[in-house]
């Protein structure tokens, strides 16, 4: 073996191992959602000597997997699809349409992109509230709010790519504006759409304080939400405790499993550009 | 196309996104900061001047909860670099799809949320460590949570696990934008793959550095989610980061005028932080072309 070989094994082994290390706490999650009660204090690190999946059933039923994730579900596919239109259409006026507005706003949506959402989550709860918005509507109008600017920004850079000229050949086929972004350059866009539905989507998905505030209600729960009271009730229980954040994991993880190659093209497109 | 015609469909086009930003971020800002000069406990409210901002010098939970949150935003960015930037040098050698593998394990953290991974991390610190411990009798892994030094470990370690795998993905892009030329070249004249490291890659590291550096910054001092469900802020307070101590006053102890003034000066430090990244981005960034 060549000195060249040699030192590809070993990395390959450093790699191996530490791509162990880093999912081993998933493992341990599993191993312990398959345990009982009595095992978890026996054993709590490794293969379960007698797996039982009957923690399964009893916490999908206590953290009502099915409304929760039914209601993060929905939350998400609304507020996605409404951020992608508007942002869309609002890159392509601000890219497209000269006014003298267009860099006041672009500045504007720069400087409350940095925002931290402690800053103003006291006056936005108080005045939502005043107009009954604290529901899954108003949570739905704020993941607009909240996830437009960088979407747009998204949007912006990729329609500075896309040549002026098809605008203007579209333009004399006789469409209109709306037509014009709607039938030839949203269609071209649709690399950066997939960025901004994963980008947004997972954001929302994972978000747990935005959520605590405005649909605090039984009911109205999404799945990090209802997983924060799940386990404080079963923090005794680990082995109940742990089959419910496996259930709240599984779902992403599947999703992750068929779309690792756009998540991470996408997530490395949000941090970089 | 008549030029009244096309104002107003750039208005149309634009005001559904402008009407959620400005009524959920812009409107609550300009509330909140005159909120920050009352006294308002979220039911009646009056002008009380600089108050508030007077009384969190003399605060020292506040205070307190500042500099945990510098002393983990350090420690915190230091190690999702140097973990972010060594997981970014492993699988950007040519190894094969083996890389593609390494690279979806590291970054699976990131994908769960916060508090999610806080809760995963309770079990293994106050079970799992305990197991341990019994199985191998060194009282270091008992009680993680319940004492300050070890829950800010705790706290610290959970967020490199989180962190690492997508400030990874910010090394790759960058890594991979560096011509093979350079490193080809740098072999030729017998170069070793430590030298071409620290005299090819790092110095054209330099813009991927300065991103990372402040995102992971920023990110560190806006942590609520894995804070509150890894220690809850305790043992006694202990933990408490700047973003749980805002939370509290406004909504445990209903001080929402006063906990306005604290979230006031908690936009400003990020602003700041935001500000120099960028500044420091502009300056450092290396032309390749």
């Amino acid at each position: 073996m060549s000195f060249k070989k040699v030192h590809k094994t070993l990395i390959i082994l450093l790699g191996v191992m530490l791509s162990l290390v880093w999912i081993y706490p998933f493992v341990i999650v599993l191993f312990g959602s398959l345990k009982t009660r009595s095992e978890i204090f026996t054993n709590p690190l490794s293969f379960p000597t007698e797996p039982t999946t009957k923690n399964f059933p009893t916490a999908y039923e206590n953290m009502n997997f099915t409304q929760s994730f039914l209601n993060s579900v929905l939350i998400m596919v609304v507020s996605v699809f409404l951020i992608v239109i508007f942002s869309a259409m609002a890159a392509y006026a601000l890219a497209r349409m000269k006014s003298k507005w267009s860099t006041v706003i672009y500045f504007l949506c720069a400087v409350l992109m940095l925002v931290p959402f402690q800053s103003i989550m006291i006056p936005l709860v108080s005045l939502f509230g005043r107009v009954n918005l604290l529901n899954r509507t108003g949570l739905i109008f704020m993941n607009l709010g909240f996830q437009s600017c960088m979407s747009i920004f998204l949007f912006y850079g990729a329609m500075k790519s896309v040549p002026i000229s098809l605008d203007e050949a579209a333009y004399i086929d006789g469409a209109n504006t709306f037509q014009i972004f709607w039938r030839v350059i949203f269609p071209i866009l649709k690399p950066t759409t997939v960025t901004v539905i994963i980008l947004t989507g997972i954001r929302i998905w994972n978000d747990y304080l935005l959520p605590s505030l405005v649909v605090n209600q039984e009911g109205m729960y999404t799945l990090p939400l209802q997983m924060y009271y799940f386990f404080g009730e079963y923090t005794i229980q680990w082995e109940l405790a742990l089959a419910g954040l496996l259930l709240a994991i599984i779902p992403i993880i599947l999703l992750y499993m068929f779309l690792q190659k756009y998540i991470i093209e996408g997530v490395t497109e949000g941090a970089t550009k | 196309m008549n030029t009244k015609k096309e104002n107003l469909s750039y208005w149309l086009f634009l005001i559904p996104s402008l009407i959620a930003v400005i009524t959920v971020i812009l409107i609550p800002l300009l509330y909140g900061i005159y909120t920050s000069f009352t006294n308002s406990d979220g039911f009646n409210m009056d002008f009380v001047g600089l108050e508030n901002y007077q009384q969190l010098f003399s605060d020292s939970q506040f205070i307190e909860s500042m500099w945990f949150t510098l002393k983990f935003a350090f420690v915190a960015v230091i190690g999702v670099n140097v973990i972010g930037l060594g997981f970014a040098l492993i699988v950007t050698q040519k190894l094969g799809k083996v890389t593609t593998f390494f690279r979806t394990l590291f970054f699976t953290p990131n994908l769960i949320g916060g508090l999610i991974l806080g809760f995963i991390w309770q079990f293994i610190f106050n079970r799992a460590f305990v197991g341990i411990a019994e199985m191998t009798n060194l009282d270091f892994f008992n009680g993680w949570l319940s004492d300050p030094t070890t829950a800010y470990w705790g706290m610290i370690i959970v967020f490199l696990w989180q962190m690492s795998g997508y400030i990874m993905l910010i090394y790759i892009a960058f890594l991979s934008k560096i011509p093979y030329e350079f490193i080809e070249s740098a072999q030729l004249d017998g170069a070793n793959a430590f030298q071409t490291f620290i005299y090819i890659k790092l110095p054209l590291l330099a813009p991927a550095f300065t991103v990372s550096l402040f995102l992971t910054l920023a990110n560190a001092f806006k942590v609520y989610d894995l804070n509150l469900a890894l220690t809850s802020g305790g043992p006694f307070r202990s933990s408490e980061m700047v973003a749980m101590n805002i939370y509290n006053t406004a909504f445990l102890q209903y001080k929402q005028g006063y906990a306005q003034a604290k979230g006031v000066v908690f936009l400003v430090i990020i602003i700041l932080i935001s500000v120099a990244q960028i500044y420091f981005t502009r300056q450092r960034e290396v032309d390749l072309s």
